[in-house]
């Protein structure tokens, strides 16, 4: 990524460039309670800091139910060993046509994209996942024990955006590093970029064979708990 | 020469990587490297030229991702067949001296089946095969399955191979580098299925480098009785200067790789980064190795989609629960649809300490073949316990064996001809672990000799079936002694002669010893103590009766089957836990004092005090609202001593449930608790179910029926399960038609029902158009019926565009919805 990030600097990045997916495992981010509630439907105003809320904040918060709090420290107790965080990445250059449209290595027309990306000569394009073991955990439960199913989706979901605001902090580190910016990342579904271009980001990266990530016909990925996002380089 | 008798005693080299040496060629990122075969065709030659002059015996040919999928059938045609045109002349053109193959190359889908992808089973297998038949015809020496990384996928390809040719086929999986298929297989799973459906050769290849792969190798070796075969990448990729290049270069590449073959690999090659100097090294290197030869390892093993289960050593246990037979609640959950039911009991057995689950489904009134299927099919979505499919009828074995993910356990044949001729044939077809009766037309003999004549027989008539003894385990039949008292000691003999005479494992349903007698399970555990002595390696039991239980700890302690006795321990300490209700019911109630004290303390407080003043709530009903599943279950227990069933509902559990939905109405408590609360009453309602099953009426009245699904195209049901799961605890009689709901299915089943209402789910905006369609046919074919929808993308603006009755926020408006509709009915 540094290197890519210097021959941009330089201005030296050559036409003919190879996109090589880099693929990465990291350590289990630190756990985020209030965001998994947040996506469970348990709103940050019915949380309150555990101890004296002197540490770190996020990591502390808790909710005021007792019982739901035994609950959610149970069903991450559950999550133990069953995720992994693994993403794979393509680092490429950007022109623009002649409207002013990013040209990515795939077709699309996307104002708002356009505007994420407006000054960027490179962007990161990245897959993330968690695998499948949160979705098996998933299907376990949500039959037999709702509320367990419903905390297991909110574990999913913060376990994979975690997962990728690792990422993006370091992306985020080497742009700053060499004088450069990272925009803020940008993924299809947001504004007018339709998710029909996720099996092109997918191709990309190798997320099949890399990481796993399938589409269905929706072109929902599966593991579920997985993203992909643009990252314009400033 | 045949590629199979070749590889009997010489090393099979595979070629390299094609891929990043197309793109090296000019192949773009996102183009679809076989249509190469037909724009390209020197490029492909050349580079098959250069593996067969490296040395390889088997070359690929540019196949795959040829499936119809990606390509029209007009084009997968040509593009095949060119494929092997292009492959042939490579051959051809090849000065090498070496034995040379052209393999069929099938690659993934790139769709995940179902339960966790939308992909059915079927449909894969029908894909696999288009490409098949083609191959096959084009003139493939072999077929070459690889980078699978599902199991369910491996067996839809591998079916698809085997239903439609008589080519051997080899089938490589990738793994991660926890060792594991990206969806939880074990190398051990893999060789249990993949030998029981007799592929040539297996073992892994591509996501990892040959040093990573090592341990996931002598895994294979350890289990396989086939040849096995790697075919690694040339480690990881980089860029460099805008080039990929890979970290392993030839030299350690092909030390790594005659490392292997010295353990006994046999079929060797490379992945992605790999070229023909890759190759070459290898065949240099392996010029030093003699073969190691390819033995049977004797393994008696069943496995599920992530592991393996081995016969022989510790004794296994088969949970016996999920059966209908003189059980009324399991015979009203089956009458009823009520897979749930079913589910839980899995689960349960599961937690309890089973190995492995027998799935017995059979009753006079339901299509056993469906349900089986069916009952497979979702135990197998939620737990990772290998099934024993329990069934008498032919038709409804092949079904599950069919569709199973993994390789089952087969219940059952006996010495009768005419049942292994219809069972052994769909064990060889689909892999089988096969439990067999000792019993024949003569019935079941006295004698422990005959029993083992029987055994004899069977294991030759499996013989001519190709199926080994190592896959059949003889249950040699428990008596009860209440009506002859030899019968438990002729039993006991027969398991010794057939684990130690015969060779063979040996089963029994251990608790039938005991018919008849008082305290049954004093009786039953110790018969199981003798029976384990003698060298019984599977008992079909109840994992709650304790006394089974502790005979299974402690004699794997005394066998030295327990390192440090870690399991042993473990469960003794468990054992207070288990104690009776009594004991529960107390520390529940110590919990809610504490709870309570907490509660006054803040502002923001849960369920419990909320606005309903504590005092007023009982104890089951403090136990609903706090979601406190054990306590409410207990409490319930308790009640129905005294209390009728549906006096506990109407005064108890319902208007506990009302005080939790309104203050989830008025936003005092949030989905998590509602749930929590749902789950509670849930536990309350199955002891009342339990109760009431036990009286003619079954499960008692039920309010007015309510159809539920997620529109066709859609995958997502969180919703629409809490939905169901709140209607439900309100006593609706929900019909749940799941997911990705055709339109006609969901008119249908209304009709069938005559239901007065409908709730309809849709979470993605593509799929609102299914909404409105499905709406539109009921108004013309089930007038009467409302229609009330949700989900993520729903408003009421979309509703009234479609045409609804009503838009429901929440799980709670649509009961109070569903309510207003009954009291109309009425009214």
């Amino acid at each position: 990524m540094k290197e890519f990030f210097q021959a941009l600097k330089d201005g030296q990045l050559s036409e003919k460039r190879a996109l090589t997916p880099i693929h990465q495992e990291y350590d289990k981010p630190p756990v985020k309670r209030g965001e998994i509630l947040r996506y469970a439907g348990y709103p940050a105003a019915a949380l309150r800091a555990k101890g004296q809320g002197k540490d770190d904040e996020s990591a502390l918060e808790v909710p005021t139910d007792e019982e739901l709090a035994n609950r959610l420290e149970e069903v991450i107790k559950l999550t133990d060993g069953e995720l992994t965080y693994r993403i794979s990445y393509v680092c490429a250059k950007i022109d623009r046509d002649e409207e002013g449209f990013p040209i990515l290595p795939f077709e699309q027309h996307s104002e708002n994209l356009k505007m994420n990306l407006n000054n960027c000569r490179g962007v990161i394009i990245v897959a993330a996942t968690i695998g499948a073991g949160i979705d098996r955990l998933i299907r376990r439960y949500e039959r037999t024990q709702a509320a367990t199913g419903l905390l297991l989706q909110g574990i999913g979901a913060e376990r994979v955006e975690s997962l990728v605001d690792m990422f993006n902090d370091e992306v985020n580190k080497t742009a700053a590093d060499l004088g450069l910016k990272a925009h803020p990342r940008y993924s299809p579904g947001y504004g007018d970029l339709p998710i029909t271009v996720q099996p092109h980001l997918l191709k990309l990266v190798d997320a099949e064979k890399r990481l796993g990530i399938t589409l269905n016909a929706s072109y929902l990925m599966s593991p579920s708990k997985s993203v992909t996002a643009i990252i314009g380089i400033e | 020469m045949k590629i199979l008798d070749y590889m009997r005693d010489n090393f099979i080299f595979l070629d390299g990587g094609m891929g990043t040496l197309l793109q090296e060629a000019g192949l773009k990122p996102g183009e679809l490297p076989e249509r190469w075969n037909v724009t390209h065709p020197e490029e492909i030659i050349r580079i098959q030229k250069a593996y067969f002059d490296a040395g390889s015996n088997v070359v690929l040919a540019n196949t795959f991702g040829a499936n119809c999928l990606k390509f029209d059938d007009e084009e997968l045609e040509k593009l095949i067949n060119a494929a092997f045109a292009n492959a042939v002349k490579a051959k051809e053109e090849s000065n090498g001296k070496q034995e040379k193959f052209i393999a069929l190359d099938i690659g993934p889908l790139g769709r995940l089946l179902k339960p966790y992808g939308d992909f059915e089973f079927e449909d894969a297998v029908a894909a696999y095969a288009k490409t098949v038949k083609i191959g096959a015809k084009a003139g493939a020496d072999l077929v070459f399955i690889e980078t699978m990384n599902d199991s369910y996928d491996t067996k839809a390809a591998l079916l698809a191979v085997k239903e439609n040719c008589d080519l051997p086929v080899f089938v490589s999986n990738a793994y991660g580098s926890d060792g594991k298929l990206m969806t939880g297989a074990s190398p051990a799973s893999m060789v249990a299925m993949l030998e029981g459906m007799h592929a040539d050769a297996i073992g892994a290849n591509c996501s990892l480098g040959p040093e990573q792969l090592i341990g996931v190798m002598e895994e294979y070796l350890e289990y396989a009785s086939v040849p096995v075969l790697i075919k690694p990448n040339a480690g990881l990729p980089r860029d460099e200067g805008g080039k990929t290049v890979y970290d392993v270069y030839p030299p350690e590449f092909s030390d790594c790789i005659k490392l292997l073959l010295e353990k006994g690999v046999r079929i060797v090659g490379g992945c992605c980064g790999t070229t023909p100097d890759y190759i070459k090294a290898v065949v240099d290197k392996a010029s030093k190795v003699t073969p190691v030869p390819v033995t049977d390892k004797n393994k008696s093993l069943v496995s599920s989609y992530t592991h393996a289960v081995e016969f022989g050593h510790s004794p296994i246990l088969i949970g016996e629960r999920i059966n209908p037979t003189g059980k009324k609640r399991f015979q009203q959950a089956l009458r009823d649809n009520d897979i749930d039911y079913i589910l839980n009991e899995g689960l349960k057995q599961a937690d309890a300490g089973v190995q492995v689950l027998d799935v017995n489904v059979g009753l006079p009134e339901i299509n056993e073949p469906e349900m089986l299927e069916s009952v497979a099919k979702e135990l197998q979505a939620v737990t990772d316990l290998p099934l024993q499919l329990d069934t008498s009828d032919p038709v409804a074995m092949e079904r599950g064996l069919r569709c199973y993910n993994g390789k089952a356990m087969v219940n059952s044949v006996n010495g009768k001809d005419e049942v292994m001729d219809a069972v052994f044939p769909l064990v060889a077809k689909y892999g089988g672990f096969v439990v067999c009766l000792t019993l024949d037309e003569g019935g079941i003999p006295e004698t422990a000799e005959k029993r083992v004549e029987i055994a004899e027989r069977i294991v030759k008539k499996a013989a001519s079936y190709g199926i080994a003894k190592k896959d059949l385990i003889f249950d040699p039949l428990a008596m009860t002694i209440s009506a002859d008292t030899t019968a438990a000691l002729a039993t006991i003999q027969a398991v010794h002669d057939i684990r130690h005479g015969l060779g063979a494992n040996t089963s029994l349903g251990v608790s039938n010893v005991s018919f008849g007698l008082p305290s049954r399970n004093i009786i039953t555990s110790t018969f199981f103590a003798l029976t384990l002595e003698q060298g019984l390696s599977a008992a079909i039991m109840n994992p709650y009766a304790m006394e089974m239980m502790n005979v299974y700890y402690a004699f794997r302690a005394l066998h030295n089957m327990d390192a440090n006795c870690t399991d042993y321990i473990t469960y003794a300490q468990s054992l207070p836990a288990m104690a009776p209700a009594g004991a529960n019911a107390g520390a529940g109630a110590n919990n809610a004092n504490t709870s309570g004290s907490n509660a006054k303390g803040s502002q923001m407080t849960s369920g419990g005090a909320g606005d309903a003043s504590s005092g007023n709530v009982s104890a089951l009903q403090n136990a609903i609202i706090r979601g406190l599943k054990e306590q409410a279950g207990n409490i319930t227990k308790e009640l129905l001593k005294e209390v009728k069933p549906l006096d506990i509902v109407q005064q108890e559990v319902i208007p506990a449930l009302d005080i939790v939905g309104k203050n989830f109405e008025e936003k005092k408590v949030y989905l998590p608790q509602l749930l929590m609360a749902a789950e509670a009453s849930k536990e309350a309602f199955e002891e009342i179910k339990k109760e009431m099953a036990k009286s003619a009426d079954g499960a008692g009245p039920k309010r007015c029926s309510f159809v539920i699904a997620t529109v066709h195209g859609d995958i997502h049901d969180i919703g629409k399960n809490i939905v169901k799961l709140i209607l439900e605890n309100y006593g609706f009689d929900v019909h749940d038609l799941g997911k990705d709901v055709p339109e006609q299915v969901v008119v249908d089943k209304v009709v069938e029902l005559h239901a007065p209402i409908v709730g309809l789910s849709a979470l993605m905006t593509t799929t609102v158009p299914a909404m409105e369609e499905t709406i539109r046919l009921l108004r013309e074919q089930a007038p009467w019926a409302k229609v009330t929808v949700g989900g993520a993308v729903m408003t009421q603006e979309y509703s009234d565009r479609i045409g609804a009755d009503k838009y429901c926020r929440d799980a709670m408006e649509t009961v109070r919805y569903a309510e207003e509709v009954e009291k109309s009915l009425k009214g």
